[in-house]
């Protein structure tokens, strides 16, 4: 199974492979949520929602039903 | 020979550019609104080397150029429309050094705009905690503009962007991106249709009307025939479109920048983890509210007691200076005192100002935001609504206009209807007022009763607007998708100026605009007040003497009696009387009704409109609490303001809708009349209720 965003745990990292342009607001693709960028889970709020991220540098927090529409692969800690 | 040039200032929000224009403008500077909208309106004038004058604009923030909001369309608005007078000479971008690479993907499409492009890097001190470097020369090389390295915090580097700008006429013009790398036959199908204009032009305005559906622009015309994709397909390009700009700045990037991470000092991940923490983050939260409310009472204490003196012994320098007549009485009954209920609030409201502006620039706000996202999302508000609610404390107007940032149209509206609950500064004057007159002023736990009633009517605010948005919440059937993307910037140390010039301009525009409506009812009231028709009024002292003939009482006694027999039969009067049937069960007599009236045009009003009201019945000089606190009721001959009447009177102004500006900006941001009449019918119904029945079961 592909993760997505939301699979993520505070303090793991990942490449996003995939956004689902249809469920992404265009200003999050601009701020860097594109395929092949990093991504890292920094802080989140109670209920793991919503999410504080690092997308490419930026660093952003949004709700975990977007996160949902974001496929990403995990990087595991060497 | 001087010379004048536009300089438009454009960036992404948190990148400092506010800092950057008062940099260049200082104290030269003037906030206003576009036409129509209201829209913000920043504008100043820089003086450059070699005698030229730069006309500078301080445009909205926005990511970038395809606009998702009323102010971001703003931007482009004005960059596509070469006959508007501020069209810029030369576009400024301002960048921030730790986000450039984002930043970045602004200045690439305003610079295929084709207009003269300099780019500004901020915060150049902090490249070293973040051990990051840069190739200037190369990057001036790639991105083909001239880049000023500043440091607004350090104040360094201004010079050198004066220069920039004023030699703007060698700066390329030279696009970054070919559209057609974005799709092919698309772009040369429309480069067909439209020979001799700039690809990324009309690029710009297909997309833009999608969303905004204008029609007039001046350059780019005839594009209605050329809508052959559907609204999901431009996106699709969009994207494209994004990734291909991404692209261009990651090859210029990899050369121009570099970054060792080792060097990186992380104070922001340490600090989140405490302010974002899931208990402390919110313990911190309420702690810091609870310090601005305790402080902006106990520090404005002192400023405020000599304002109130100063204007008391003012009016009574105008009584004895000037000539006796009705004009002199006109000043020192009328404007004098209706000026000095207002003036009195500066300290309060400035402080209110100053907390807002601080945690703002701060970037604590952000932080806010995200904490309780999830919590207003149950009331069917957005973490962003918090922004609203606490600016709301200060005025109510600015905080509608901040709504515009959330997303989803249902959570705006639904924050746009409660926001008018919040206690405004305008609420402000006549809490304290009536709570001096009617709390007593021993101490609980260390806190007084007095600011403990001024925190728990905020409370009451708060309470109110996230209870009503519950509700609306299951009334209201809106679908609207939810969208909720946050920027969480980089803590910083507010600077200054920034927080002072926000403070001032802020002040001075309530000041100003509370001033002009106050001087203008206070002149009305007191004409009201100063005369009256027929027999009662014009033969009161007869009426009066004759009356308490078989009293005897003093020649002081007398001249008070006489004044408060005319005043009761005054135009005022008679207007107060014939409401006070209305407002009696709630406590009030028909001078506290003529105040109601009047906070109908701003709530702040009431405070002078007593003021005058009092004034002209009692010649003594005194402050105005003083007179009220003497003042008794007509009807029970007990105290006028005693705790039952003083409490029904706080919770109508916590609930009452009275402010014209405010249901004005709510016509005007959600474009019918529907909802503000909603609001003004529902909330002063609601107060009317709440007030009556606390006044029945205090008395």
């Amino acid at each position: 199974m592909q993760d997505t965003l939301a699979h993520l745990k505070r303090g793991e990292k990942g490449i996003i492979t995939d956004v689902s342009s249809n469920h992404i607001p265009l200003k999050l693709l601009e701020m860097g949520c594109l395929p092949g960028n990093s991504v890292e889970l920094l802080q989140v709020a109670p209920f793991k929602d919503p999410m504080y991220l690092n997308i490419n540098g930026t660093h952003l927090a949004i709700r975990k039903e977007t996160a949902m529409h974001i496929q990403i692969e995990k990087v595991s800690h060497e | 020979m001087s010379k004048q040039i536009n300089v438009a200032l454009i960036g992404n929000p948190n990148t400092g550019k506010t800092s950057v224009f008062n940099a260049l403008t200082g104290l030269n500077q003037k906030v206003g609104n576009y036409p129509g909208i209201t829209v913000e309106k920043k504008q100043g004038v820089c003086k450059l080397p070699r005698g030229v004058k730069a006309h500078i604009i301080d445009l909205p923030g926005t990511y970038s150029l395809n606009a998702s909001s009323l102010d971001e369309n703003v931007v482009i608005e004005l960059l596509l429309n070469k006959n508007d007078k501020d069209f810029p000479d030369i576009a400024v971008v301002v960048s921030d050094v730790e986000n450039l690479k984002r930043n970045l993907l602004l200045f690439t499409q305003i610079k295929d705009l084709e207009i003269p492009t300099i780019l500004v890097i901020n915060m150049a001190d902090r490249m070293r905690y973040k051990g990051i470097s840069l190739d200037i020369e190369y990057l001036e090389e790639h991105l083909q503009t001239k880049i000023a390295l500043i440091s607004t915090r350090k104040n360094e580097g201004i010079d050198e962007l004066k220069q920039l700008i004023s030699n703007y006429k060698v700066v390329s013009v030279t696009p970054c991106l070919n559209p057609s790398n974005i799709d092919k036959t698309y772009f040369e199908s429309l480069e067909k249709a439209f020979p001799n204009q700039s690809l990324y032009k009309l690029w710009l305005v297909i997309t833009q009307d999608v969303n905004f559906g204008k029609t007039d622009r001046n350059e780019v015309q005839a594009i209605a025939s050329f809508k052959t994709k559907s609204k999901a397909d431009l996106k699709r390009l969009q994207q494209k479109e994004t990734i291909k700009r991404y692209q261009f700045i990651n090859n210029v990037l990899k050369k121009g920048q570099t970054i060792d991470r080792s060097q990186a000092k992380d104070l922001r991940s340490k600090l989140d983890r405490v302010l974002t923490h899931k208990i402390f983050g919110y313990l911190i939260f309420f702690i810091i509210l609870l310090t601005i409310f305790q402080a902006i009472y106990d520090w404005a204490q002192i400023p405020m007691e000599f304002i109130d003196g100063a204007f008391a012994s003012l009016g009574e320098l105008t009584k004895n200076t000037l000539p006796e007549g009705a004009f002199t009485n006109l000043i020192a009954e009328g404007i004098i005192p209706g000026l000095g209920g207002i003036v009195i609030f500066i300290p309060q409201i400035a402080f209110l100002f100053l907390f807002i502006a601080v945690l703002e620039e701060s970037g604590y706000m952000s932080r806010v935001v995200f904490l309780m996202d999830r919590v207003m999302r149950r009331f069917g508000l957005s973490g962003k609504s918090v922004v609203p609610l606490i600016s709301g404390t200060a005025c109510a107007i600015p905080a509608i206009m901040a709504t515009r940032n959330i997303e989803s149209w249902k959570e705006r509206l639904i924050t746009i209807l409660v926001t008018p609950f919040t206690t405004c500064s305008a609420r402000l004057p006549v809490y304290l007022i009536i709570i001096e007159l009617v709390i007593p002023e021993g101490r609980f736990l260390g806190l007084g009763y007095q600011p403990l009633t001024l925190m728990l009517l905020y409370l009451i605010g708060f309470g109110t607007s996230v209870f009503s948005a519950w509700i609306l919440n299951k009334v209201l059937k809106i679908r609207s998708k939810t969208f909720f993307v946050v920027e969480m910037p980089n803590y910083k140390l507010p600077l200054f100026k920034n927080v002072g010039l926000t403070v001032l301009e802020k002040t001075k525009s309530f000041v100003f605009g509370a001033g002009k409506i106050i001087l203008a009812i206070s002149i009305v009231l007191w004409f009201l007040a100063s005369y009256g028709p027929g027999e009662n009024f014009n033969n009161a002292e007869n009426i009066v003497k004759t009356e308490f003939a078989s009293q005897n009482l003093s020649q002081g006694e007398l001249q008070q009696k006489i004044a408060s027999h005319k005043l009761e039969h005054s135009f005022i009067g008679i207007t107060g009387r014939a409401i006070e049937p209305a407002i009696r069960p709630l406590g009030y007599d028909w001078k506290i009704g003529i105040a109601l009236i009047s906070s109908f045009a701003a709530r702040e009003v009431f405070v002078g409109t007593l003021a005058t009201i009092y004034s002209v019945e009692d010649d003594d000089v005194d402050t105005i609490t003083n007179r009220m606190a003497k003042d008794t009721n007509r009807i029970t001959g007990g105290k006028l303001f005693t705790l039952a009447s003083g409490i029904s009177l706080l919770l109508f102004y916590a609930f009452a809708m009275q402010c014209m500006s405010t249901l004005a900006i709510v016509k005007k941001e959600t474009n019918t009349w529907k909802w503000p009449v909603l609001q003004l019918i529902i909330m002063t119904a609601f107060a009317y209720i709440v007030a009556l029945i606390a006044f029945q079961f205090l008395k």
